[in-house]
This record gives C-alpha cells, sequence and structure tokens, in this order.
C-alpha cells in the first residue's frame, strides 16, 4: 500500500516537454486570472453584454478547466516527489516583522481539486445558461459564477494561509450574492446575510489560528508553519487546530455551524448544486487535510475533527429523514457526508486520501443530484415539494436516469462511485484509534450509511416512483439538452469515477506526496464484515423507503409525527437555539447600549461640561444666534488658555 | 522648491479666488475650488514622486523660518511616510467631496461652502506637516473653524446643535493639550528653537508624573479627536448632521489627526508615559471596536450607523499603535489611509441615497437593489471595504494590526477580533434592510446613479481594490516610520516563540 508508483513517470520527458511544463506551470495564476477577469467584465460591461455574457464566462471557466489540465499534464510528467512547487507571484503584505508573498503552491492534493472545481464548475455554467435564461439578471448571475471559480481556486492554489483566506472570504462573498440573488424576496435575503454571519464566526477562528500561527513560526505559510512544527508546544498547535476547525466548521457547515446551509437552499439551483453541494462547503475539509501534520501534533484538536465530522454527519442524516423540500433534502444530505469527510480529515494520513476521495466523487454525484432536482423542478413549476411529486421516471428519462446513478452512488452500492470512498471511510474509522474509539467511530459511520439509504431512497422514490401526485397544473417535461447533458456527464463520474480512481490504488498514489504516507492499520473488524454489514445496513434503508414511500400512499400534507420527526424537520431546532441564545441576547445587550449611550455616555460628558461652567445650558438659548455662540466659545478658550499659561508661568 | 508650502498654499488662493470671485451664482465657485483642489493634488502627487522612499522614516521635504523667536515658534514643515501618506489622502478627498457636493449649496452662499473646505484643505496640510509643536497646535484647532461653519451653516436639521457640541469637545481637548503644550516648551530646552519636535524628542523630565501628565493632556486631546470611547459621542451627531462631502473629510481625514497624533507625538515625546499608559489604553481601544460595532448595529439612521463604525475602526487603529510592534504599527498607518477610503465611500453613497430620499432613516429605504443596482453595488462594495473583506484594502490594514498586537498582547488581539463579526452585521443588515426585499413605489422614477456620482466614487472604489491586492507602495513608506517609532519608545518586536526559527522569507518549500 506504501510502495512508490514508478509507473506514472511516462518515458523521460524531452527538453522541449519540460520548458511548456515549467511555462504552464509558471502561468498557474491564469486559473484565477481568467474567471476573475470573466467577472469584472461582466459585472463592468453593462446591459450591452446581456445576449452574449453568459457565453464569455462559460468558455472562462472551461479555459481555466482546460489549463488545470495542463497542469496535471505537466505535474504528472515529475517524479512523485518532485510534485510540488512553489510559484511566487509579487510581494503582497511587507509590513515590519510580518512579511508575506503571494504565492501558488502546485502540488498533487491542490491541483486535484483544480481539476474537480474547474469541471464541475463549468459543467454547472453550461446548464445555468439554460437555466437561468429567462431570468432579467442572468449577465450578474454568470459574473458571480464566475466570481466564485476564481475565489475557489485561489483557496485552493494558495501558499498561505492568509492567501487562502482571500480565497476563503471570496467565495463567501460569492455564496452570499448568490443565495440572495433573488432578494427581492426578504427570506431570501435574510437567508444570504445568514450565510455570511455564521461564516464570519468560523472566520473569526481562522483569523485567530493565523495569529497564534505568526506569534508562534513568525510566518504563515504552509512551508513555514508545516516545517516549523517541532518547536512549538503541543498546548499551541492544539489552540491553532481548534481555531482552524472553527474555521472549517463555518465554511463546510459543520456542527455548531450548520444552520445555514439549509436556507441557503433559497439561491438559483445550480449555485446549490456548485456552491453548496460540490466545492465551497468542502472547502474546510481542504483546510483540515492541508493542515494535517497540525492535527498529527495535537491529538485532542484531532479527536474533536472526528466528533464534530460524526456529529454532523448523523445531525444531516437525521435531518434529511424529515424533510419534504427536494432541495432542503439534498443539502441535509449535503451535510452529513461532509460530515463523512470530516471524520475522515480527523483520523489522520489514510483518512486524509480518503476524505478527498469522497469529496471528489460527492462533487460528481451530488452536483449531479442538485442538477437532476433542478431539472425536476424546471419541469414542475419551481415546485420544490416531493409529496407533489411522483411517478416522474416516465416524463423525465434522462433525470430520472442521472439521478438513479447519483442515488446509487451516494448509497455506496458496488461499484459505484460512492463505494469506494464512503466504505473505505467506515473501514478507516473501524481502524484507528485504540480502545472503544474504532468502535464508537465506526458504528457511528456504519449506522450513518444506513441512514443515508433511508433518506435518499426517499427522496428518490417519492420524486420518481409510487403513484403520481402532481399538482393539476402541472405538466411536467424533461429538460433542454443544455442542461441534461451536463447531467448525463456527471451521471457517468458517479457510476465511473470511483472505481476509475480506486483502481491500481490511482488516488492514494497521486494524493500521498502531498499528504504524507498512508499507514493503513487493520480494522478491529474484518473488512469483509464491515463491508457486508453496510450493504445490509443500506438495503434495510432502501426497503423501508421502498415500502413506505413507493409502495404504501403518501399524502400530500405531511402527517403530524412524532417528536423525533418534528425535531427533524425544524433542523432539530437548530435556529431556535440560536435565536435564544445568540439573537436574542444579542438584540437585547444593542438596545440597551444605544440607550446608555444617548442617556448614559453622552449624559454624563454633557452633564460635566454643565457642571463645569455652565456653558453647554447657555449655548442652548444662544443657538439662535450662530455666530456669536462660536464668539463666546471662542472668547471662553482664550480666556481659559491665557489662564492656562498663567498657571504655567507661575 | 517650497512643497510643503506651496501645496498648503495652493488650497488657500483657491479660497481667496473663490471669494472674489465677481458673479454671485454657485456655478464659478465650485469649478474655481474643483481646479484649485485638482491643481493641489496634482502637486501632491509630484511631491510624493519626489519623496525618498528608501528614508521614508526621516522627515523630507523640510522648511524653517523664524516665525516667534522670542517665544521659541517656527514655521517648521516636514513630512516623514505617514505625513506624506496623510497629505495624499487629504488632497485625493478634497475634490471628490467638492465633486460629491456639487449641488449641495445653490445661490451666493455656494461660495462659503466651497471656500470654506479649502481652508479646511489647507489646515488639514498643515497640521500633518507640521514639525513645529506650536504650530501644529494652532493648525489642531484652526481646523475646527471651517469645519465648525460648514456643519453650522449647511448641515441639517440640528446642525447648530451639532457644530455647538463638535466645537465644544474639541475645544475642550485643545485646551488640555495648549497647557501641556506650553508645559512641554518649559520643560524642554527652550531658546528659539524651543517648539521644534526635534528638540522636544528624547526629553529628561523633571519627573516622571510630569511626563505622565503631558501625556495624559496630548493622549486626551487625540482621544477625543479620534474619537474612542467614552468621548467619542460629538461624532454621530456632527457626521450626521454635515453635509456628505464634510462628513468624509471630517472622519475620513480631521479624525486622523487624533491617531496621527497618538503615533508621530504621544509615543515619540512621552515614550516611558507611553509604555506606562498602555494597558489602559488598549483597553479603551478594545472597548472602542466593540462598543462601537454594537451601536452601529443599533443606529436607526444611517449616517449615525455609518459614524459608529468610525468609532469601531478607530479602535482596531489606536490598538495597532499602542501594541507597539512593527507590523502592529505599520498596519495601524495603513488602517488610517484605509479608513478614509472605505468610510468616505460609505458616506458618499449615503449622501446619494439621501439626496433622492430626502431622509437618513435606514427603515424608509428597501427593495433599492432591483431599481438602482449601481447604487446598490457600491454600497455592497464600499461596506464589504469596512467589513474588511479580504482583497479589499481595509483588510490588509485590520488583519496587521491583529496579527501583530497577538504577538504582545494576545488577549486584547482575541477580543479586538470580534469587531469582525460585528462589522459583518452591522454592514448586512443594514444592506438587507435598505437593498434587498420588494421594489417599493417610492424608489419608481429614481435615476440610478448619473455621470457626476460615478466619477464620485470610481477613484475610491479603484483605490481600495487596487491596495487590496497590492499594498505594497503604501507599505513601503510607512514600515520605516513604524521603525523609527519603536525605537523611539525603546521596544522590540517580539520573536517567534517556536525555537530555532527565524522569521523566513516566503516562497521556499522545506
Amino acid at each position: 500500500m506504501t510502495a512508490l508508483p514508478s509507473t506514472l513517470v511516462a518515458g523521460t520527458p524531452d527538453a522541449v516537454s519540460l520548458a511548456a511544463s515549467g511555462a504552464v506551470q509558471e502561468r498557474a495564476w491564469l486559473l484565477v486570472a481568467l474567471p476573475l477577469a470573466g467577472a469584472a467584465i461582466l459585472l463592468l460591461g453593462g446591459r450591452r453584454l446581456n445576449r452574449w455574457g453568459h457565453w464569455l464566462a462559460v468558455a472562462l471557466s472551461w479555459s481555466a478547466f482546460a489549463w488545470g489540465v495542463l497542469l496535471f499534464w505537466s505535474l504528472r510528467g515529475q517524479a512523485p516527489d518532485d510534485r510540488s512547487r512553489s510559484l511566487h507571484l509579487f510581494t503582497w503584505v511587507p509590513a515590519g516583522n510580518f512579511q508575506l508573498d503571494a504565492g501558488l503552491l502546485l502540488d498533487p492534493l491542490s491541483v486535484a481539486f483544480v481539476l474537480m472545481v474547474t469541471f464541475v464548475a463549468s459543467l454547472i455554467h453550461v446548464y445555468s445558461v439554460a437555466y437561468m435564461e429567462h431570468d432579467p439578471d442572468r449577465r450578474r448571475f454568470f459574473a458571480y459564477m464566475n466570481l466564485f471559480v476564481a475565489s475557489m481556486l485561489l483557496l485552493v492554489l494558495a501558499d498561505s494561509y492568509v492567501l487562502l483566506y482571500v480565497g476563503w472570504e471570496g467565495v463567501g462573498l460569492a455564496s452570499y450574492l448568490l443565495i440572495g440573488f433573488w432578494n427581492h424576496n426578504p427570506d431570501y435575503a435574510a437567508a444570504a446575510k445568514k450565510a455570511f454571519i455564521a461564516n464570519r464566526v468560523g472566520d473569526l477562528g481562522l483569523t485567530i489560528a493565523i495569529m497564534i500561527m505568526f506569534a508562534t513560526f513568525g510566518t504563515v505559510t504552509y512551508s513555514g508553519v508545516l516545517s516549523g512544527l517541532d518547536g512549538a508546544s503541543e498546548g499551541t498547535l492544539t489552540a491553532i487546530g481548534l481555531m482552524l476547525l472553527l474555521g472549517a466548521c463555518g465554511k463546510s457547515a459543520q456542527f455548531p455551524l450548520q444552520s445555514w446551509l439549509g436556507d441557503a437552499m433559497a439561491g438559483p439551483t445550480p449555485v446549490s448544486a456548485l456552491i453548496h453541494a460540490a466545492t465551497m462547503v468542502t472547502a474546510g475539509v481542504y483546510l483540515v487535510v492541508r493542515s494535517g501534520p497540525i492535527y498529527e501534533s495535537a491529538p485532542t484538536a484531532q479527536l474533536l475533527v472526528v466528533i464534530v465530522g460524526a456529529v454532523t454527519l448523523v445531525f444531516g442524516a437525521i435531518v434529511g429523514c424529515a424533510k419534504d423540500d427536494i432541495k432542503k433534502a439534498l443539502a441535509a444530505s449535503t451535510m452529513s457526508q461532509i460530515g463523512y469527510m470530516m471524520l475522515a480529515a480527523g483520523l489522520g494520513p489514510v483518512g486524509y486520501i480518503f476524505a478527498i476521495f469522497h469529496l471528489l466523487t460527492h462533487g460528481f454525484f451530488k452536483a449531479g443530484m442538485f442538477l437532476g432536482a433542478g431539472s425536476v423542478m424546471h419541469g414542475m413549476n419551481d415546485s420544490v415539494d416531493l409529496r407533489g411529486f411522483g411517478r416522474l421516471n416516465g416524463v423525465m428519462k434522462v433525470t430520472w436516469l442521472t439521478f438513479a446513478a447519483g442515488w446509487l452512488a451516494i448509497l455506496g452500492v458496488p461499484p459505484f462511485s460512492g463505494f469506494f470512498s464512503k466504505d473505505k471511510i467506515i473501514e478507516t474509522a473501524f481502524a484507528t484509534g485504540d480502545g472503544a474509539r474504532p468502535w464508537l467511530v465506526g458504528s457511528v459511520a456504519l449506522v450513518g450509511a444506513g441512514l443515508t439509504a433511508f433518506y435518499m431512497s426517499r427522496m428518490f422514490f417519492l420524486t420518481f416512483h409510487g403513484r403520481k401526485r402532481w399538482p393539476e397544473d402541472a405538466h411536467p417535461h424533461e429538460s433542454p439538452l443544455l442542461m441534461t447533458v451536463p447531467m448525463v456527464i456527471l451521471a457517468v463520474g458517479s457510476v465511473a469515477l470511483g472505481g476509475f480512481l480506486a483502481f491500481d490504488h490511482t488516488f492514494l498514489n497521486w494524493l500521498e506526496p502531498a499528504t504524507g504516507t498512508a499507514h493503513e492499520e487493520d480494522p478491529v473488524l474484518a473488512a469483509i464484515v464491515i463491508q457486508g454489514a453496510t450493504l445490509a445496513l443500506v438495503a434495510a434503508g432502501i426497503a423501508l423507503a421502498w415500502a413506505r414511500y413507493w409502495r404504501a400512499e403518501v399524502p400530500a400534507t405531511a402527517p403530524a409525527g412524532n417528536p423525533l420527526t418534528v425535531a427533524a424537520r425544524n433542523d432539530l431546532y437548530q435556529d431556535q437555539v440560536n435565536e435564544v441564545l445568540l439573537m436574542q441576547s444579542g438584540q437585547y445587550l444593542t438596545r440597551s447600549l444605544v440607550f446608555v449611550d444617548n442617556r448614559g455616555v453622552d449624559g454624563l460628558v454633557r452633564g460635566s461640561a454643565a457642571a463645569v461652567g455652565g456653558l453647554a445650558g447657555r449655548l442652548r438659548r444662544w443657538q439662535t444666534g450662530f455666530v456669536r455662540s462660536y464668539a463666546t466659545s471662542m472668547t471662553a478658550g482664550v480666556i481659559a488658555v491665557v489662564l492656562g499659561v498663567v498657571a504655567v508661568r507661575i | 522648491m517650497p512643497w510643503l508650502t506651496t501645496i498648503g498654499a495652493l488650497p488657500l488662493v483657491g479660497a481667496a479666488a473663490v471669494w472674489l470671485l465677481p458673479s454671485r451664482s454657485a456655478r464659478p465657485a465650485r469649478v474655481t475650488a474643483l481646479v484649485a483642489s485638482l491643481i493641489t493634488l496634482l502637486a501632491t502627487l509630484a511631491m510624493a514622486y519626489r519623496f525618498d522612499t528608501d528614508t521614508a522614516g526621516t522627515h523630507q521635504f523640510t522648511e524653517q523660518h523664524r516665525w516667534i523667536a522670542e517665544f521659541g515658534v517656527n514655521y517648521a514643515v516636514g513630512i516623514d511616510g505617514l505625513g506624506l501618506v496623510m497629505i495624499v489622502l487629504s488632497a485625493l478627498l478634497v475634490p471628490i467631496c467638492l465633486l460629491a457636493g456639487w449641488n449641495q449649496v445653490e445661490g451666493s452662499s455656494a461660495r462659503h461652502y466651497f471656500g470654506l473646505i479649502l481652508v479646511l484643505e489647507t489646515f488639514m496640510i498643515g497640521v500633518f506637516a507640521a514639525r513645529d509643536l506650536f504650530l501644529f497646535y494652532v493648525l489642531f484647532e484652526a481646523m475646527l473653524i471651517p469645519v465648525y461653519f460648514l456643519i453650522g451653516l449647511f448641515g441639517g436639521a440640528q446642525r447648530r446643535y451639532a457644530a455647538v457640541k463638535f466645537l465644544l469637545y474639541s475645544l475642550l481637548g485643545g485646551l488640555v493639550m495648549l497647557v501641556a503644550v506650553i508645559y512641554l516648551y518649559v520643560e524642554g530646552p527652550g531658546g528659539p528653537d524651543g517648539f521644534l519636535i526635534s528638540e522636544l524628542t528624547g526629553l529628561e523630565f523633571s519627573s516622571e508624573l510630569t511626563g505622565r501628565l503631558l501625556f495624559c493632556a496630548f493622549f486626551f486631546a487625540f482621544a477625543i479627536k479620534a474619537p474612542m470611547w467614552p468621548v467619542h459621542t460629538w461624532l454621530p451627531d456632527a457626521a450626521a448632521q454635515a453635509p456628505p462631502g464634510v462628513a468624509v473629510l471630517l472622519v475620513g481625514v480631521l479624525d486622523k489627526v487624533g491617531t496621527f497624533g497618538m503615533l508621530t507625538l504621544c509615543l515619540p515625546l512621552f515614550p516611558e508615559a507611553s509604555r506606562w499608559a498602555t494597558p489602559v489604553v488598549l483597553a479603551l481601544a478594545v472597548v472602542s471596536v466593540l462598543y462601537g460595532g454594537l451601536l452601529a448595529i443599533g443606529q436607526v439612521d444611517l449616517l449615525r450607523m455609518i459614524a459608529y463604525t468610525s468609532v469601531s475602526h478607530f479602535g482596531f487603529i489606536v490598538i495597532g499603535v499602542f501594541a507597539m510592534t512593527s507590523s502592529a504599527q505599520s498596519g495601524a498607518a495603513l488602517y488610517m489611509l484605509n479608513h478614509g477610503f472605505s468610510t468616505g465611500a460609505l458616506f458618499l453613497v449615503a449622501g446619494m441615497l439621501i439626496a433622492r430620499r430626502g431622509s437618513a432613516r435606514i427603515a424608509d429605504y428597501g427593495g433599492l437593489q432591483r431599481s438602482t443596482p449601481l447604487l446598490a453595488g457600491t454600497f455592497l462594495l464600499a461596506g464589504l471595504s469596512s467589513l474588511a473583506l479580504p482583497g479589499l484594502s481595509s483588510f490588509i490594514s485590520e488583519f496587521l494590526v491583529l496579527v501583530g498586537t497577538y504577538g504582545r498582547y494576545p488577549g486584547v488581539a482575541v477580543v479586538a477580533a470580534g469587531g469582525m463579526v460585528l462589522a459583518a452585521l452591522y454592514i448586512l443588515l443594514t444592506y438587507q434592510r435598505m437593498f434587498t426585499g420588494p421594489v417599493k413605489d417610492f424608489a419608481s422614477g429614481w435615476r440610478d446613479m448619473n455621470l457626476r456620482e460615478g466619477l464620485v466614487m470610481a477613484p475610491l472604489i479603484a483605490v481600495i481594490v487596487a491596495l487590496g491586492f497590492f499594498p505594497k507602495p503604501v507599505l513601503d513608506v510607512l514600515n520605516p516610520v513604524a521603525d523609527r517609532t519603536l525605537q523611539q519608545v525603546s521596544m522590540t518586536d517580539p520573536a517567534p516563540t517556536a525555537a530555532g526559527e527565524e522569521s523566513t522569507t516566503e516562497g521556499t518549500q522545506p
């Protein structure tokens, strides 16, 4: 498992291709610059770009993908241990003892992200051309989408925590703008703000982590921080790890900062597919994996990563079982799947690889299912109510089949993509740690697989099978090619990407130089037993969902349900908790401070001024003579000055 | 060539021309004032071009002439990197504010409005260039006069109350400082150069207490100007009542004299006392950060909201000044510049909205993103800069202050970082209330941003974006100032705690 790959170097590269690959790598900044230019042109270009601006955005996104492929190819041509290159761009913040250059880090991890992000984003750009066709603000939409791609690429390519932070907030901004894209609906505007604020709380963690890093290591680059870990105490590293985790929780909607993701479904569905499923929300996992050595030196922080992942995994799965809104159910599922990745990221080098592996496959199948949901909405007058669908498999064949591919992939049914990534996470969870820990963490991951099977099958059956429950005005139809082709391509990825990357340990070998050598331990149970248990639970989940949501009659309105169902429908009361803990007390504090500031602080100063000379009171009477009041205060001032000078002289 | 005197005199000449114009209509006054301010800007940029970055820590373009010899007063000017940056900020903001207030005043009183702003520019340039303490004090007080009249004559409904309040607060601080200025002269070497700041730097005071009392007097004046909690309450009134262009100069430039004074006078003149007072100052500054942020969230008036955000931002600047590390002080100095742009942009967009709606109440707006997307986008961008979004200029400065402070005062940095979350709240809540939601009837006939308004905002936006990506040219002239100041207060940067780790150069792989 740990053998270094030797077959990847295809022949000896000649001087020409070496030079070419150098040129490709040196211009890696184009990856960020191309979509960024697209965003700027579309925003500044005005209405005259309305007719073709979206195609410019599509082209720039694809060109970023093309450059990513060239970059991948050039790195692949180098020996595995040389596949990491730091690219200096310019001197960014030279300030006293804080010196920071803007630079990019090209390595297997960042390039894997580049490929996935640009490919999925480009497909979704194409899909959006049709999906947003009738929106008067389509140009603005595509500008924000390009801004997102640029920021996301900056996030994964940065070579320091501060430049990562720029991309980090850039994607947050794009997310804010796109969630609130239809902000004439007040609820959507509130959802956008909520997402930004929750992320800002996470950013606080990231900021503090960077502050500790600089005070400890005197630098904030990955290379500087990660190579100096030996000199830092475990307490310091734990603090850094926890603060980074807080940042990751905000961005990746992990417990306890998860509340924004469900509301974020207010954005147009392609946005949900790209930002809130495939790419941005996985940035927290990237951050933890990138900072892996810190967590390896700080076991407490690492354990907390596992706990956060496990809690979120179950949280999202429970919520997903009760949602009747197809997008919110998918959002809960995203949360839960990222919980899996986070859990894996807390399991050390082996876990990193499967976390990123699952992240990539998830990017495909979840984006595919979101696009499928968008296609269903497109055909059903923008309805998202699962109880108003049913038996759509006949009228929307492509959507049905592509969604089915995603469904089987997320369930982890062999040989679909999820099988190779998620089952490995469950196995690794059973293999890491001492005593009861592997049993505990492994069981949670295992139960999560069963829950996933139930809620995803529920969603799938409610939408495409069972009886027709369409509203009377619905005339469902298949979506145009611009939408279905991206869905088909993503479905191919859902089917085959996992097997392709797992074959001959291709992905493991690719990523190992970046994430550290993976020593796979034996799980506490035999791998075959775990796989069998997983499949049994998945089968049980499907069967239960089949009985209740395919075969049985599904009421048009949700039945009352037991307390757990009600709680799950209400997102386990996350908003109510935040409301009581944060918002009400915050509003009380703000209001009382405003009162104090007007009456207290200001009044005190005014009062003392009046007490000193009675000046304030009299001035109020003299306000009719405006210039006179000035003359008076100046005279008083001059007298005071003379007195002061005399006092000094004496 | 006496650069500083020339640049300082240009607006004054312009003001004289404005007042002497034969025509009583507004248009010639506007044009004359704008031309004068643009010439000043060009001259300032020429001076900046000639400024020697390598010796940015020493004062350049110095001039010195006897003024009141028997009292030790000189006309002495000169600028280091920080002085240069502040003068460029003033020279850049004045034409923008003139353009923003183009239709603010009609008829014959337009002469007073534009003339007073030019006079104010002269005083602002002078106060950042003064190298004689007495001259500094005179200009420090003289600045009040045009602002007082600009608010009192051209402000909102409660302009007189606000103007008098502003004047009283400022005079109070100024008088306390004056006593200290004179006492400092007595403590100093005296003679015909007795008020030169260079003569007064590094004094041995007759007692420790003397130094500390003098520090307190200076700091009190600067804290009022800055404005810091709890002497900030004049600012919301003044900023809300002033015409938008004046509010920009007031908050963007004038208030910076407070933090400028702390960095270039308090610390160098009273190093021992500065170190002694640091804990209290930092505590007050942290309170300012959080208090200003919370108060901003609770405001119902747009202009008062922006004023309170400034209380919060000034808290960050003061933290950076007194953290006494090179990165925090460079960050604080950069913050003084960036805050001028981001808050200036906010005030100016607010002014454009208020000119249309006739109200500054946040609740009177709504749904504007649909009807006036350019105004909405500009407000959002200015707001994002105000909340220090990475990629925009304020991020660099706020980040440097926090990172630089943490090494010496971790608690202060962590608590102050909470201001980041508050900033997101006050900006985005306001944006949500004013710009999102269904389109309202009142905005049906509104024109989006016109050409003049576009010309007002474009330079600010351009600078905000450019300095976010490439702050180096500015930092290069500010770093030597921070280094010099640290030397003067005998402080050195804390070393990284991880053993054996040097401050490494970036961009290399292990």
